[in-house]
């Protein structure tokens, strides 16, 4: 089942790839576009169908502490004791992984039947799309950390197929290099990361795996029950953690992420919003035994998340695209997931990573809706008033709007509120350095609610400031070869019910999709976090009693797959919702204090930029304080002026053939006399090697008696 | 008649025709249907020879427990001598033989627009894969040197007749390069000869097994110092034509002057002659040695990797970005032997086959819009999806698996070197495959970047607006390469499993027998 989970998508990519163009030519634009929508959509709704059966037919029913579902398909790779297969691990984490990736996936899937319509290389579009599917579905099934690279790699070479989409267009081109070469350098670090993962626990499993007829148990439970250097740990945490960045656009290897808006708006929403980037944060949770075991880790992650949080949401209010301010407010979001992360909040990370997928995939998917009823148009200073244009974007959009910026009872107050507090509370830490990320991320909660109203009043509140003249410059941001279908100035209009559909259920998703997780202390019982939790690791070291019970549990455990570490089997699910009771009290005014910065933050915005839609920020926010310029001084020019002038002009060409050449000229001239004896080009050289041959044998075959005789 | 003599000889056989039929054809007139006549049985004689290949590796034996070849026929060549007339395949030969018949009926397929003396290069096409065959099949010294020395000449020719502008200087560098390497190895060879007989008892053979066999385990045959030049003599014949850094500089300027199907055969086989001698060579014949330069070799090809890399990354040229980043892969291959370790080896195997396919193929691409536009560069290039999506995506396709796209081929051979050399116990080799994995960003930064400037984005020449995209001929070239790059990709073990015994025994006459592992008792 999970095989077909995986492989639906892929044949629908295979279909369409191979015989769209000829489609296109059988029956026309119009029926093409029926046909490859139908098998594009159909493929993710079988994956999608199945999904959801395999996780709440098969896995949910299943004990809690053993919800794990493994199906071998092949094997891959096997060298010496090195072994990576073809073979999938459905448990609560990548359960919920494939739920909201199918889900999602299907919902944008099928609003992008309808953005893309009238689009030439619509069957290339969704060819591409649905090895997106393919690609991220291996990634979170994958059994083991090979085939997880496979999808890791596979959805940046989709994402680098589909920011290209626009293939005419120079600024797409360049932003889907951008995307790929600086995810490899984040690759890079995960590569290291693998080997290490082999040279310390001997497999690169998930589970446990019969390799050369030894039981061998996965690196995880190997890394919770097994006295192992935290230096090694610490390594490969951090290795780990640099893959993360890059996929996840953290700081430093954030600056491919904004570019990557160059691709359709779909592929923003699905892609660059609500599943790839997040796959970092998957792989930091899928291996959090390692982390736990290596605070110095643990820490960094904390950091650079909360860095990043703050950092990406302070350029997002200075910029003036709309899809800019949403890739910098996912940029800031996966910051907070990241935080939750590096304080051991594994499962507040997951569950943020759920909501965000909701209501960003809805706010890209609005963003869209407004771009194609604009006629292409990105720039939020040419919009203003559109809420009577496009009541359903708008409404949705609203909610969409209070979710993100944490406003009580939605999806994403839940989600972020659960963080902040962990991070407040968290023991991870070295003392206060929790609540001092705690103070980073309610300022940058505060922000958040702050730039996402200033989206919202700059787009559908205020004067309709795109009936002005705006022949300036025009051609902006707008896709290259896209839109041609709508490409003429009507007024702003609503989109059809192919993308409203989809705006609608992300809506509803938004609004109660935290109830899933809500925690005891309001009242909730936090389901999400109960049926993650076994599927990560906890922070705080188990008591000394636990522990042992947790290798013998392992030692018995050696079944078909020993999964994830097993310490938590017998937790008591009582247990589960963390903490005692002294922290509830705590924990509730931390809920009320989060809650009064969004509401602050969105009062502050509503009333600042209702007066001033078109504020300009401060030049270096405008500039994204011109990182991107950093590395370009002091990485790509160097080593590109090291490269031409340094290596090829003068090692290459001055030096190495330069000696080549003298050689060779000094033999021409010692040979010039020969030359003339000879005829053509053949013999002459035949000569040469019979001569010389004849020439260093009997010099050779002298000294070699002589070194006989020494003998 | 044996199977793998077959193999070897049916492209020679190809090329009498070839002679003879131009004579029987004399009264015809029409230069065309003469050409096209030469052309189709170079093509119906590498399409033959790859087809009885195929019964090589379906009659291969992949539990055969060696030493020394399967399928294999001895007999003998010249008795004074010693030397035997002696081929068969093992594990590593098998595959690089199956390679070189893979590649030149494409090969073929891609010179169909040559048009100057079709006749004799297509003679000399079908010499050399004979020449290639019998380097990799050859297990008698006299006999390999013999096939490795018959490679050079056709290949001189082809660069220096039927090459572009600076056409004689390119192929004189060649030449020269590789003659300077092949002397000083056949120097090694005869005293290699010498003192197996020393160790053999007077019997003297250049039986590549009984060498083997008396040099690895008589350690104190050959003095140390004597030893250690023989091994130099033997290396630099290899790395020469690896080619590994410092000594690659031939590489770009063959690449640039040879015609495509030169281009083709040149990184896919020939660059491979190198690396399997070293294998067959270097390794077994002088294992401390080897073992002692192991660090400075690793040193040599991560610096190869990186150096290529760099380079590639800033050529104007497309045939010499193509030709640099060969020098760049074929470090990783020089890294994954001298790692010695199971993965690397079989990783460096692995790689030497997938470089050929995917390099081969990007010359291929390279040489289908040169016959359009008639230049390599770069710059004049631009926007050409637009009139050849065709194309495009195969080339997309073919630079990804170049790259080391997961599920393409030359994911896995980059990937089992890097594990291999990680793990590997030569001092420092750790940090090797720290440094050599670099070589994966870079890889995709002078790939990505010139498919930007090549494919994507705007016609910028007028020229290019009208290219026609490929015909039937370009793709029947093309299409196998790539069906190829995939098979390599998903299903490695296809070949990984035929290639494991033979590879672990080169492994261990350096290393040692492997120490059973603690929990195999069980």
């Amino acid at each position: 089942m999970l095989k077909i989970i995986v492989f639906a998508p892929l044949v629908g990519a295979i279909i369409n790839g191979l015989f769209g163009k000829r489609f296109l030519k059988l029956f026309g634009q119009k029926t093409t576009e029926r046909l490859v929508g139908f098998i594009a959509c159909a493929s993710v709704g079988v994956s999608a169908a199945l999904a959801f059966t395999a996780f709440f037919g098969r896995l949910w029913p299943l004990r809690r502490g053993e919800r794990i579902i493994t199906e071998h398909f092949f094997t891959w790779l096997k060298v010496g004791s090195f072994q990576a297969d073809f073979a999938y691990l459905l448990d609560p984490l990548s359960g919920i992984y494939i739920l909201f990736i199918t889900g999602v996936g299907l919902l944008i899937h099928i609003y992008a039947t309808g953005y893309m319509h009238g689009d030439p290389g619509y069957y290339r579009f969704f060819c591409y799309f649905n090895l997106f599917m393919f690609m991220m579905l291996t990634l979170v099934l994958a059994d083991n950390l090979l085939l997880l690279f496979v999808g890791w790699e596979g959805v940046g070479l989709c994402s680098y197929l589909l920011i290209g989409y626009y293939i005419k267009w120079d600024v797409a081109g360049s932003a889907a290099k951008k995307a790929f070469i600086v995810n490899r350098i984040g690759d890079f670090g995960f590569m290291i990361a693998t080997f290490l993962v082999f040279t310390t626990f001997g497999t690169i499993s998930f589970v446990t795996k019969n390799i050369n007829g030894h039981e061998v148990s996965s690196f995880l439970s190997q890394a919770t029950s097994l006295p192992v250097a935290v230096g090694a740990l610490t390594t490969i945490a951090l290795l780990f953690f640099v893959g993360a960045t890059g996929k996840s656009a953290q700081i430093p290897l954030f600056t491919w992420l904004p570019d990557a808006m160059a691709g359709p708006t779909p592929v923003s929403a699905l892609i660059h919003a609500a599943t790839m980037v997040t796959a970092g944060v998957y792989l930091v949770a899928r291996c959090s035994p390692v982390f736990v075991k290596a605070p110095t880790a643990m820490a960094v992650v904390a950091v650079i998340g909360a860095a990043t949080a703050i950092f990406a949401a302070t350029i997002g209010i200075a910029q003036n695209d709309i899809k800019k301010v949403l890739a910098y407010s996912t940029v800031s979001q996966l910051g907070y997931m990241f935080l939750a992360c590096g304080v051991g909040a594994f499962t507040a990370g997951i569950f943020h990573v759920m909501t965000h997928a909701f209501f960003k995939a809805l706010l890209f998917l609005g963003s869209g809706s407004v771009i194609h009823g604009m006629s292409n148009e990105q720039d939020m200073r040419r919009m203003g008033g559109l809420r009577k244009y496009m009541p359903i974007t708008f409404s949705t959009m609203f909610v969409g709007w209070l979710a993100i910026s944490g406003v009580p009872l939605l999806s994403g107050f839940f989600s972020k509120d659960e963080i902040l507090w962990r991070a407040w509370s968290t023991e991870a830490l070295p003392q206060n350095w929790g609540k001092a990320l705690w103070v980073v991320g309610a300022i940058t909660a505060v922000i958040t609610a702050i730039y996402m109203t200033r989206l919202m009043v700059m787009t559908f509140w205020g004067s309709e400031r795109f009936t002005e003249a705006h022949n300036d410059h025009h051609a902006g941001h707008a896709g290259g070869g896209h839109g041609d279908d709508h490409g003429h100035h009507g007024s702003p209009h609503e989109s059809g019910w192919l993308m409203t559909v989809p705006l609608v259920i992300l809506a509803m998703l938004s609004l109660v999709g935290g109830y899933v997780g809500v925690p005891a202390a309001l009242g909730g019982s936090n389901h999400f976090e109960e049926f993650l939790e076994p599927a990560v690791a906890k922070l705080k070291p188990a008591p000394a009693v636990d522990a042992g019970a947790a290798t013998t549990d392992l030692v018995a455990q050696v079944e078909p797959h020993g999964a994830v570490p097993s310490a938590e089997t017998h937790a008591a699910p009582a247990e589960a919702s963390h903490e005692g009771g002294h922290d509830v009290g705590t924990e509730r005014m931390f809920t009320l204090i989060s809650s009064v910065l969004a509401l602050l933050g969105i009062g502050f915005g509503l009333r600042f930029f209702s007066r001033n839609p078109l504020w300009r920020a401060p030049k270096l926010l405008e500039d994204k304080y011109r990182v991107d310029e950093l590395y370009n001084a002091t990485i790509v020019s160097p080593l590109e002026n090291l490269s031409r002038d340094g290596l090829w002009k003068i090692v290459d060409v001055k030096i190495i053939d330069g000696i080549v050449n003298g050689v060779a000229r000094l033999f021409a001239a010692l040979a010039g006399a020969l030359r003339y004896t000879q005829t053509g080009f053949a013999r002459n050289y035949a000569a040469v090697i019979l001569v010389g041959a004849i020439i260093v044998i009997g010099y050779f075959i002298v000294s070699f008696f002589g070194i006989r005789i020494s003998i | 008649m044996n199977l793998i003599t077959i193999t070897t000889f049916l492209p020679l056989a190809g090329a009498v025709v070839l002679v003879f039929l131009s004579s029987l054809a004399s009264r015809e007139t029409d230069k065309e249907s003469l050409d096209n006549r030469y052309r189709w049985v170079a093509l119906i004689f590498t399409t033959a020879t790859f087809v009885v290949s195929l019964g090589v590796i379906a009659n291969f034996d992949r539990s055969f427990a060696g030493p020394g070849p399967q399928l294999a026929q001895k007999v003998p060549w010249i008795g004074s001598l010693g030397a035997n007339y002696y081929v068969g395949v093992d594990g590593v030969s098998v595959w690089l033989a199956l390679l070189t018949t893979f590649l030149m009926p494409i090969s073929v397929l891609a010179s169909w627009g040559v048009t100057k003396r079709v006749r004799e290069y297509m003679i000399f096409m079908l010499i050399l894969e004979t020449g290639m065959i019998g380097v990799f099949v050859a297990w008698d010294l006299l006999l390999f040197y013999l096939f490795f020395e018959i490679t050079l000449i056709p290949m001189y020719f082809l660069i220096g007749v039927w090459g572009g502008e600076r056409r004689i200087y390119a192929a004189i560098k060649f030449f020269i390069y590789t003659v300077v390497g092949s002397l000083l190895m056949l120097v090694a060879i005869i005293a290699v000869y010498f003192y197996n007989a020393k160790a053999a008892g007077g019997v003297y053979s250049f039986d590549i097994v009984e060498i083997t066999k008396n040099l690895s385990s008589n350690p104190g045959l050959i003095p140390e110092n004597v030893k250690l030049w023989l091994w130099m003599a033997f290396a630099l014949a290899f790395f020469i034509k690896v080619p590994l850094f410092p000594f690659h500089t031939w590489l770009p300027d063959a690449h640039v002057e040879a015609p495509t199907a030169g281009s083709i055969i040149l990184a896919g086989v020939l660059l491979k002659m190198g690396t399997y001698g070293l294998m067959r060579f270097n390794l077994p014949f002088f294992p401390d040695i080897s073992q002692k330069a192991a660090p400075y070799v690793m040193a040599l090809a991560v610096v190869g990797i990186i150096y290529g890399a760099l380079v590639a990354m800033v050529q104007p040229d497309m045939k010499k970005l193509v030709a640099y980043s060969s020098v760049s892969h074929l470090g990783f291959v020089v890294l994954g032997i001298f790692a010695f370790t199971e993965q690397a080896m079989q990783g460096a195997l692995f790689q030497m086959l997938a470089h050929g396919v995917s390099t081969g193929a990007l010359f291929l691409c390279v040489g289908i819009v040169y016959e359009r536009r008639h230049t390599r560069l770069i710059s004049e290039y631009g926007g050409i999806a637009t009139p050849m999506p065709q194309y495009s995506t195969m080339f997309v396709i073919i630079a990804l698996s170049s790259l080391g796209l997961p599920l393409l081929n030359g994911f896995i051979g980059e990937f089992l070197i890097l594990l291999g050399a990680f793990t590997s116990p030569v001092p420092h080799a750790r940090l090797f495959a720290v440094l050599g994995a670099t070589g994966v960003i870079l890889s995709a930064v002078y790939l990505l970047w010139m498919l930007q400037r090549v494919i994507f984005g705007e016609i910028t020449k007028k020229e290019n607006a009208e290219l026609k995209d490929m015909n039937a001929r370009e793709k029947l070239a093309l299409v196998p390469l790539i069906a190829m790059a995939v098979l390599m990709g998903v299903g490695p073990m296809l070949f990984l499993r035929e290639s494991e015994k033979s590879v672990n025994q080169v492994r261990q006459i350096v290393t040692g027998p492997d120490e059973k592992s603690v929990g195999s008792v069980r």
